[in-house]
């Protein structure tokens, strides 16, 4: 008998005995007559449990929800909590912009042009003597409408597209991937550039241009990870206990690709972020006054040998909100793999 | 005896590949009776699971029919099919693929009763799934567990109760215990045969480990590249296999006896590729008696003896 079985006894002998103290049936002869089935129990595993328990009166210990035990493994993570509290303070800072920001985003002081950082305005003024501190805190609403909403929508369609492709194979595949082909052709801001050309510029207009130009990396990914579990025997486990292809997609195949599909979820908002800033540079995006900060940085570039505050400030904005990004994606890609559980 | 539970009748299964035609399962014949176990043995490739696989249409056969109680259930429809699997079910290999590793024990093991809709009430659920888990020898203790926290043994339990969940009538067991050790093996075999009994199950046993077969089967089917070679009664064919094919296969078993007399049968050659095999007997090239007949004309499965199929053009000679 290999030690292993003979620990596995072990443990199985101490939950019967939790069990019988649970029935209140102490006492040596109880724990005698426990051992007996329970030898009895390994010889011809199959067996019937003795009828003096009814296993439907035993709870199992009480677990946490799936979403406790990954926040649980989340927080243990140094470099996402960083993460998080950077997003944190982004969030906080986009709700209450109205509280923090000592001045308006558009009020202009036109004798205080492009003054270095001072007391009353902390990261200087632009060249329209705008307080920079306030247009960055206003800036990060914007950011992360078009960074969250787009990746989002993003998401959710490529999601869709590529599970669908993964899953079904065959024409309606090569359907889809050879659309989705189409659009990975076109370098992502030139196709987010032509689709806000054709919408006109605004906010929403760049919401739709940087989803849709991020959908097919969505539905790659998704689908490269569709056709890797398809053929897993668990999928076939759940077709063969009568599982439609609606319950096998979503609660067999797609729970198992999550963490490519969050990770690149995370650094999507950073780079969508990225290019709506590209977007607004050359007039397509977010227009003036509000403001944005990837157009803030490209104003700012033409000053930026003599008022370096005008650039570096929304840069460091954007920076950091990457940073953060980046270190909750890495962070819930591991919480999320319950296989790495402590 | 008791009647015939599932009846395949020329079972084909054929994958469409770049060189042609690959032969996995072809023109298969067999039956298996109320509350017996059928084993199918067969080396690695010969299509032993796909016949599993196709009898529960995992795989969609390529022209056949399988009876089950009497019907042709190749010609069910969806709905019919769900119905039909409710009493036929599969226990897969590797007990570490064959689990959802999101989802809890608990949750797994209810996936069927809830997808089929039997009971209306949550706590009837749990209660059903605790029953279960008793039956294969899984605490109530582990219901919120995931399956990578147990060993193999255990996960195959897991997978063991799944199956029994709805109450099925029939199991195909693709090689339940060969990705487990040995120790494991015996206790999930005996599991299966204590529940055999108590329930009436019928079992299609699919093996590559003759031991094992030999353990747990009423009757054995040999499958050598598609096909059924030999199917008769376990003693029957360790006794005497009439088969060129099952001679060998058989002769293979390790004797633990040091002193024990060579009396191993050789096979030459490889096994041919199963696509676009030729016309004439599958075991030609590597047989020892092959004849002219062999390769002019594919042996049927034929009864021998009572209960006794072959597919040899020259078992009457080979037996004199």
């Amino acid at each position: 008998m290999s030690s292993k079985t003979d620990n596995k006894k072990d443990k199985d002998l101490m939950e019967r005995e939790d069990k019988l103290k649970a029935k209140e049936l102490t006492g040596d002869d109880a724990v005698v007559k426990n051992y007996q089935s329970q030898t009895e129990i390994h010889a011809h595993p199959g067996e019937v449990q003795p009828k003096d328990i009814d296993v439907k009166a035993i709870e199992p210990p009480k677990r946490k929800s799936q979403w406790a035990e990954v926040w649980k493994r989340l927080i243990k993570n140094k470099a996402a909590i960083v993460g998080m509290i950077v997003i944190l303070i982004l969030l906080l800072t986009a709700i209450f912009a109205d509280f923090i920001a000592p001045y308006h985003y558009s009020t202009q002081d036109l004798q205080n042009v492009r003054m270095a950082p001072n007391a009353d305005n902390w990261f200087g003024t632009d060249n329209f003597g705008r307080d920079i501190f306030s247009r960055v805190v206003y800036g990060s609403r914007i950011s992360i409408q078009v960074g969250f909403i787009a990746v989002f929508v993003a998401m959710i369609v490529g999601g869709a597209l590529g599970s669908i492709s993964g899953y079904y194979s065959g024409r309606i595949d090569n359907v889809i991937m050879r659309l989705m082909d189409i659009l990975l052709a076109i370098p992502g801001i030139l196709l987010a550039i032509a689709i806000a050309a054709a919408l006109g510029p605004g906010l929403v207009n760049v919401m739709i241009a940087v989803g849709i130009a991020s959908i097919p990396r969505y539905a790659r990914i998704v689908r490269a990870s569709v056709l890797s579990l398809r053929d897993q025997e668990f999928v076939e486990a759940a077709r063969a206990v009568g599982a439609n292809d609606f319950r096998i997609i979503t609660k067999y195949i797609l729970p198992n690709c999550m963490a490519p599909i969050i990770v690149q979820g995370t650094l999507g908002v950073a780079e969508a972020i990225l290019a709506a800033a590209g977007l607004s540079f050359i007039g397509l995006g977010i227009q003036p006054p509000i403001p944005e900060w990837g157009a803030m940085l490209s104003t700012a570039r033409t000053y930026i040998r003599d008022a370096w505050w005008m650039s570096i400030f929304p840069g460091l904005a954007i920076m950091i909100t990457i940073f953060g990004l980046n270190l909750l994606g890495d962070g819930l890609r591991d919480a999320l793999d319950p296989r790495l559980k402590g | 005896m008791s009647k015939n539970i599932l009846e395949v009748k020329n079972l084909k299964k054929y994958f469409k590949t770049p060189k042609g035609m690959l032969h996995a399962v072809d023109d298969v014949n067999f039956f298996i009776k109320e509350g017996e176990t059928l084993g199918l043995v067969g080396e690695s490739g010969c299509g032993k699971s796909t016949t599993g696989r196709a009898i529960l249409r995992l795989v969609e056969p390529t022209s056949g029919e399988v009876n089950f109680e009497g019907k042709n259930i190749v010609d069910f429809n969806g709905a019919q099919m769900r119905e039909a699997r409710k009493n036929m079910q599969i226990i897969f290999q590797d007990p570490y693929a064959s689990l959802n590793p999101r989802m809890n024990l608990g949750q797994i093991i209810a996936e069927p009763l809830l997808i089929n809709k039997v009971f209306k009430e949550r706590k009837q659920v749990t209660d059903r799934v605790k029953e279960l888990m008793d039956t294969v020898g899984l605490t109530p203790r582990l219901l919120n567990a995931f399956p990578h926290e147990l060993d193999g043994g255990r996960r195959q339990r897991v997978g063991v109760a799944r199956a029994l969940a709805l109450n099925p009538k029939f199991i195909v067991q693709d090689e339940p215990v060969s990705a487990l050790d040995v120790s494991i093996q015996a206790q999930i075999l005996n599991l299966m045969q204590d529940i055999q009994e108590e329930l009436g199950l019928t079992y299609l046993f699919i093996s590559h480990d003759l031991s094992v077969v030999k353990h747990v089967s009423d009757r054995i089917a040999v499958m050598y590249l598609g096909k059924i070679v030999e199917l008769s009664d376990y003693n029957a064919i360790f006794k005497n296999p009439l088969h060129p094919y099952t001679q060998a296969l058989l002769s293979a078993i390790p004797v633990p006896r040091v002193d024990a007399p060579d009396n191993m049968i050789i096979l030459e050659g490889d096994v041919p590729s199963p696509v676009n095999p030729p016309e004439g007997c599958r075991f030609y090239g590597r047989c020892r008696y092959r004849q002219d007949i062999c390769k002019a004309k594919t042996p049927e499965l034929r009864e021998y003896e009572p209960e006794r199929f072959v597919a040899c053009h020259l078992v009457e000679e080979l037996q004199k």
